[in-house]
C-alpha cells in the first residue's frame, strides 16, 4: 500500500519547491518584494461614496451610470495631480458604491471634489479666446495679440475632439467650415468693450429671426470685472473642479475649455442638463457609406425641447462666436458647437470631426453628466503615515507572536509531529506572502490591516488541518497499525474531513467577499486565499512529508520525541485515571453517569 | 500535556467516555440560560454602535502634552454637542481621539483645523474618519445579506455533503454561537465596529469548521448502524464526540492562540481594528468549540432518534442490552456495578459506549473505529467500576 507512495511523495515535494522557487525568483527579479500596502498601513485618504437619486428626481442607479461617474471622478482626481490615486466601483446595481483612494493625507480636496454631482448645462457663448492669459491692457495691443491667439486655438479646436457645428437632423458638409473661425470675433468684442458696446455684428445680421427681443446685445451684461477676470484666466493647464468657477445658472460663467484649448465667457444657462433625455453616438448616413462620419444625436425632454428651440432661434442669426452653444460639465466647456438651424422638436445632432471614441465620450457626458445621480459621502478616512506604520508594526508583531504560540504548543504536544506542523506553516507562510506580492502586482490587491488579521486568524485554521491529519494517524495507530500504514489510511480519512471543513471556510470567504464592502472584503480575500493555500500545503507538502518521515527510523521506531510514541498512544500500564482536562470547563466526567 | 495524550487513546477506545449526548438536557439548560441573558441584554441594553454605524466623525491628533479636557473644549467650541475624547497610545505617538456626532457643513474639517491649531500638530499626522448618517444602515444591510446568503449556501452544502439532519444541527449550533457573541458585546458594552462585524462573520466559518470535523466522525461511526443492534445513534454519536475530543480541544487552543496574540498585542500598540476583530473572534471561537460538542451533536442525535429506523434500532439495542445483562454477570467480575449502571440508566439512548462495548464481539480489523475487544476488557471493567 505504501510502497508506491515514496516516489510520488518526493515528486510532490519537488514540484512544490519549484513553485515556491519560481514565485520568489519572480519577486526578486521583478523587484516586487513586498505586498502592496493599503492606505491604513501607509497613510492616505479613502472615500466611500454611495450614489442615490435625490428626492423628486427620476431615474435609477444603474451600473452604467455609476461607471460613468467613476470615469468623471477619475478625470477630477487626475486634475488634482495626485499620484497613484484610484477610483473604483464596488458591488453592482443599486447597491454599488464608489471607493476613491489616494496616498498622502493632504487630500481634503479629494473629498470636496468627488462628493459633487456632475453638473451639465447648456449656455450660449458670448466670448471666446485662446487659453493663455491676456496680459496687456485694453489698448490696441490685445486685439493684435488676440488675433494671433485665436488662430492657434482655432486649429486644435477644429482638428481636436471638440466638435464644431451643431446642426439640425441634416448635417451639411459646409457647416464644418463655419465652426472654425469661431474664435476670430470674440477678441474684437473684448477689445472693443471696456464699455459694453452693442456689437453691430449681432443685430444687423440678415437673419430671418423673428425674435426681436433676442437682438439686444447679450454681451451687455459683461461687466468690467468679468472682463478683467476673463483676461487673467489661464486655461493652458488643467484646472481642478474645485477651483473652477461655480456654475450658477442665472449668472455669467467665465471658464475654460476642458482640453486647454480655449476660454469662454458664457451667458446664463439656457437649458439644464437634466432636461437631456438621451444621447447616442451614431454614424451619419449609414454604417457602410464611405463618406459617413460620427455624430452625436441628442434628445431633450418637453421643457428642454421648448427651451432649446427658443435658444437656437435666438442664436442662429448671430455672428460667430455668439452663434455657438457651450456644453458645460462641472464648470468646464466640453464642446461648443455652432448652431446651424432652429431645432424645434428637441432632436438635435452634433456633427464635426468626431472619431468613434470622441463621439461616444461626448454622448456619455450628455447622457450621464445630466443624470441626476447624487453621491453621499458615506465614509471618509484619512490615516496619517505615522499611524499607518504603527498599525503595520502592531499587525506584524501580533502575527509573529501568534505564530510563535502555535509553534510552541505544537512542539509541546506533538513533539516530532510538531516539527512537521512548523515546517508546513512555514511553507504556507512563504506561499501566502508570495501570493500577496504577486496579486498586488497583477490585480492590484492591497494588504490592509483587516487582511493581516485574516492571515493571522488563518494560522490557526491552517494548523487545524494538520491536527485533523495527525489525530487520524494516531487513531489508526491505536488500532494497531504501523506508522507507515497509519499515515496512508489516516490520510484517506482525514483528506475528506479537511476538504469539507475548508469548503465551509471558502464559502464564508466568497459570501463575504461578494456581498460586503471595504475592510470586510480585504479580510475575506485573505481568508479565501489562505484557505486555498491550506489545501495546497496539506496535499502537496504535509502528506508527502509524512509519507517520507514514516519511513525514517526516528518516527517508525516510535521514539519518545516523535509524537507517535506507542506508549503514549496506546493504553497506559498503570491505572490512575487521567485528570479530565475539560473538568475546569464544567464538563461532566464519566464518573457521574 | 502528556496526560492529554493518554486521554486521547483512552477516549478513542472508549475506556474513558464522557456522556455528552446523554446529558443533553443539562447542556441545553446551560446554553438556554446563557442565551436568555444574551437576548435579554440585547433587548434591554442593546449594542453600543461605533460611528461607522451611527454616523459622525473621529479626529485623532498627535500631541505630547495636550489634555482630554482641552480637546473636549475645542470640540464644544466647534459645535459638537457630545464629544467623546479619549487618549490613545500607539507605538510611536500619543493621540487624542475626538469623537463627535455628525457636524453639518464640513464642520469636521473646521474642528480638525481647530485641533491642529490648538495642539500645533502637523496636519499630515492627523487621522480622521467621517461617516455619513446612512452608511451604517447600508453596511448593516450588506452584512445581513451576506449572512443570509452564507446560511443558505451552507445549508445546501451540509445537506449535500452530510444530510439534512446534520445541516439543521450545524445551523442551530451556529445561531447559538452568534447570539452568544453578540450578547457578550451588548452585556459588556464593547463598541461594535465594522471590524467586529468581520469577526462575527468569521465565526460563522470557524464554528462550522469545528462542527464539520465532528460530524464527519459521527457519519463514519454511524454508517450501517441500522443494520445491526450494536448501539443506538446517540451512543455512536457520543463515541464519535469522545474520539474527536482531543482534536477539538487542540484545534480550539491552536485557533485561539493567534487570536489571543492579536487581542493582547493590538491594544498595546494602538491598533483598534485588530482589537475589535480579535475580541469577537475570541468569544466566537470559544462558543463555537462548546457548541459543536454540547449543542450540535446532541441536537443531531435528538433529531435522528425521532426517525423511525432509529427508534427501531433503539428498541433492538435495548432488547439486546436486556438479554446481555443476564449473560454478562456470569463472565464479569463487576457484576453489581454493571447491573447498577444498566438499571440507573435504563434509556438506551443514554448509554455511553463503554457500557456497551463488552457486548460487541467485533475484532479490531472489522471496524477501525471500534474498540479492540480482547485485551482491553479487563481494564474497561475496572474503569466502569469507578463510576
Amino acid at each position: 500500500m505504501a510502497a508506491p507512495a515514496a516516489p510520488r511523495s518526493g515528486r510532490s515535494l519537488t514540484v512544490l519547491a519549484l513553485v515556491i522557487i519560481a514565485l520568489y525568483s519572480w519577486m526578486f527579479i521583478s523587484g516586487n518584494t513586498t505586498p502592496k500596502l493599503g492606505l491604513d498601513l501607509r497613510g492616505g485618504t479613502s472615500l466611500t461614496l454611495t450614489p442615490y437619486i435625490p428626492p423628486g428626481e427620476q431615474g435609477e442607479v444603474t451600473d452604467e451610470a455609476v461607471d460613468q461617474a467613476v470615469k468623471i471622478m477619475r478625470d477630477r482626481i487626475d486634475g488634482l495631480g495626485v499620484a497613484e490615486a484610484s477610483v473604483s466601483k464596488q458591488g453592482s446595481g443599486s447597491s454599488a458604491t464608489i471607493v476613491a483612494q489616494a496616498p498622502g493625507t493632504n487630500d481634503r480636496d479629494l473629498r470636496n471634489q468627488l462628493g459633487q454631482t456632475a453638473k451639465l448645462t447648456f449656455r450660449p457663448v458670448l466670448v471666446v479666446a485662446g487659453p493663455a492669459p491676456i496680459t496687456a491692457s485694453p489698448s490696441p495691443s490685445p486685439s493684435a495679440s488676440g488675433s494671433t491667439k485665436p488662430s492657434t486655438s482655432a486649429s486644435p479646436k477644429a482638428s481636436g475632439t471638440t466638435p464644431s457645428p451643431l446642426s439640425t437632423l441634416s448635417p451639411s458638409p459646409s457647416t464644418s467650415g463655419n465652426g472654425r473661425p469661431a474664435a476670430g470675433l470674440p477678441l474684437a468684442t473684448t477689445s472693443a468693450s471696456p464699455t459694453p458696446t452693442p456689437t453691430p455684428t449681432a443685430t444687423p445680421a440678415p437673419s430671418p429671426s423673428p425674435s426681436t427681443s433676442a437682438s439686444a446685445d447679450p454681451t451687455a451684461s459683461i461687466t468690467a470685472a468679468d472682463e478683467a477676470a476673463f483676461k487673467k484666466l489661464d486655461c493652458s493647464k488643467p484646472i481642478p473642479v474645485k477651483q473652477r468657477p461655480a456654475d450658477v445658472s442665472t449668472k455669467l460663467l467665465i471658464t475654460c475649455g476642458d482640453k486647454q484649448d480655449a476660454k469662454y465667457i458664457l451667458a446664463p444657462v439656457a437649458v439644464a442638463g437634466t432636461n437631456v433625455s438621451g444621447a447616442a453616438a451614431n454614424l451619419s448616413g449609414g454604417q457602410t457609406q464611405v463618406g459617413s462620419s460620427w455624430v452625436v444625436d441628442l434628445t431633450f425632454d418637453g421643457t428642454g425641447a421648448q427651451q432649446f428651440a427658443k435658444t437656437t432661434q435666438e442664436l442662429i442669426s448671430k455672428a460667430s462666436p455668439q452663434n455657438q452653444f457651450a456644453i458645460v460639465l462641472d464648470g468646464a466647456v466640453v464642446s461648443a458647437p455652432v448652431v446651424q438651424g432652429v431645432i424645434a422638436n428637441g432632436q438635435a445632432q452634433i456633427s464635426g470631426n468626431f472619431t468613434q471614441q470622441s463621439s461616444t465620450d461626448l454622448a456619455n457626458v450628455l447622457k450621464y453628466g445630466s443624470l441626476p445621480l447624487a453621491f453621499e459621502l458615506s465614509d471618509s478616512q484619512t490615516i496619517s503615515p505615522t499611524l499607518g506604520a504603527d498599525q503595520l508594526r502592531a499587525g506584524l508583531i501580533a502575527g509573529l507572536l501568534g505564530l510563535a504560540l502555535v509553534v510552541v504548543y505544537s512542539l509541546l504536544y506533538y513533539r516530532g509531529l510538531g516539527l512537521v506542523t512548523v515546517a508546513s506553516l512555514l511553507v504556507a507562510g512563504l506561499l501566502t506572502f508570495g501570493m500577496l506580492v504577486l496579486l498586488g502586482k497583477s490585480i492590484g490587491y492591497t494588504l490592509t490591516l483587516a487582511g493581516i488579521a485574516g492571515a493571522i486568524v488563518s494560522i490557526g485554521i491552517t494548523a487545524d488541518s494538520f491536527i485533523v491529519f495527525f489525530e487520524r494517524i494516531r487513531d489508526e495507530m491505536r488500532d494497531g497499525r504501523t506508522l507507515r500504514v497509519a499515515v496512508e489510511t489516516g490520510w484517506k480519512r482525514a483528506r475528506r474531513t479537511i476538504l469539507a471543513a475548508d469548503a465551509v471556510s471558502m464559502i464564508a470567504a466568497l459570501a463575504l467577499y461578494f456581498l460586503s464592502v471595504g475592510a470586510v472584503r480585504g479580510f475575506a480575500f485573505t481568508l479565501g486565499l489562505t484557505t486555498v493555500i491550506d489545501v495546497v500545503v496539506v496535499f502537496f507538502f504535509t502528506k508527502p512529508l509524512m509519507s517520507i518521515l514514516s519511513r525514517t527510523k526516528f518516527f517508525s521506531s516510535g521514539s519518545k520525541w516523535s509524537g507517535v510514541d506507542p506508549s503514549r498512544l496506546s493504553r497506559r500500564p498503570v491505572l490512575p485515571v487521567p485528570v479530565p482536562v475539560p473538568k475546569s470547563t464544567g464538563l461532566v466526567t464519566a464518573k457521574e453517569i | 500535556m502528556s496526560r492529554l495524550g493518554h486521554l486521547g487513546g483512552d477516549l478513542y477506545r472508549g475506556d474513558v467516555s464522557y456522556n455528552f449526548v446523554g446529558n443533553r438536557k443539562r447542556w441545553y439548560m446551560i446554553s438556554g440560560i446563557i442565551l436568555l441573558v444574551a437576548v435579554g441584554s440585547l433587548v434591554f441594553r442593546s449594542l453600543t454602535l461605533g460611528i461607522e454605524f451611527s454616523g459622525g466623525s473621529v479626529i485623532s491628533v498627535p500631541t505630547k502634552t495636550g489634555t482630554v479636557a482641552e480637546a473636549t473644549q475645542v470640540a464644544l467650541d466647534n459645535g459638537s454637542k457630545e464629544p467623546i475624547v479619549t487618549e490613545v497610545k500607539t507605538a510611536s505617538q500619543r493621540l487624542l481621539r475626538v469623537e463627535t456626532e455628525t457636524l453639518p457643513d464640513n464642520g469636521d474639517q473646521k474642528l480638525a483645523d481647530a485641533l491642529i491649531a490648538k495642539f500645533s500638530a502637523v496636519s499630515n499626522d492627523v487621522t480622521t474618519q467621517v461617516v455619513g448618517p446612512s452608511w451604517g444602515g447600508e453596511i448593516t444591510k450588506k452584512a445581513v445579506t451576506g449572512l443570509i446568503v452564507f446560511l443558505i449556501l451552507i445549508l445546501a452544502f451540509l445537506s449535500l455533503y452530510f444530510d439534512r439532519w446534520m445541516a439543521v444541527a450545524g445551523i442551530v449550533a451556529l445561531a447559538h454561537d452568534l447570539v452568544i457573541t453578540v450578547g457578550v458585546y451588548s452585556l459588556v458594552g464593547f463598541t461594535v465596529t465594522p471590524a467586529t462585524v468581520i469577526g462575527v462573520l468569521t465565526i460563522l466559518g470557524y464554528s462550522l469548521y469545528d462542527t464539520v470535523v465532528v460530524f464527519d466522525k459521527i457519519r463514519e461511526n454511524t454508517r450501517g448502524l441500522t443494520s445491526g443492534a450494536r448501539m443506538t445513534y446517540s451512543s455512536a454519536a457520543n463515541l464519535a464526540l469522545n474520539q474527536t475530543l482531543v482534536r477539538s480541544i487542540n484545534t480550539s487552543i491552536i485557533a485561539l492562540l493567534p487570536v489571543a496574540a492579536i487581542l493582547f498585542v493590538g491594544p498595546l500598540l494602538g491598533a483598534e481594528t485588530l482589537k475589535d476583530l480579535s475580541l469577537a473572534l475570541f468569544i466566537g471561537i470559544a462558543a463555537g468549540t462548546y457548541s459543536s460538542i454540547f449543542i450540535a451533536t446532541p441536537v443531531l442525535a435528538q433529531l435522528q432518534e425521532r426517525r423511525l429506523p432509529m427508534k427501531a434500532l433503539a428498541k433492538r439495542v435495548t432488547a439486546r442490552e436486556a438479554a446481555g445483562k443476564v449473560s454478562v454477570p456470569a463472565t464479569r467480575a463487576s457484576v453489581a456495578r454493571g447491573a447498577a449502571v444498566a438499571v440507573a440508566d435504563g434509556d438506551a439512548a443514554h448509554h455511553d459506549d463503554a457500557t456497551q462495548l463488552p457486548l460487541s464481539p467485533k475484532g479490531p480489523a472489522a471496524r477501525p473505529s471500534a474498540r479492540p475487544a480482547g485485551p482491553g476488557s479487563k481494564r474497561s471493567a475496572q474503569k466502569r467500576k469507578r463510576r
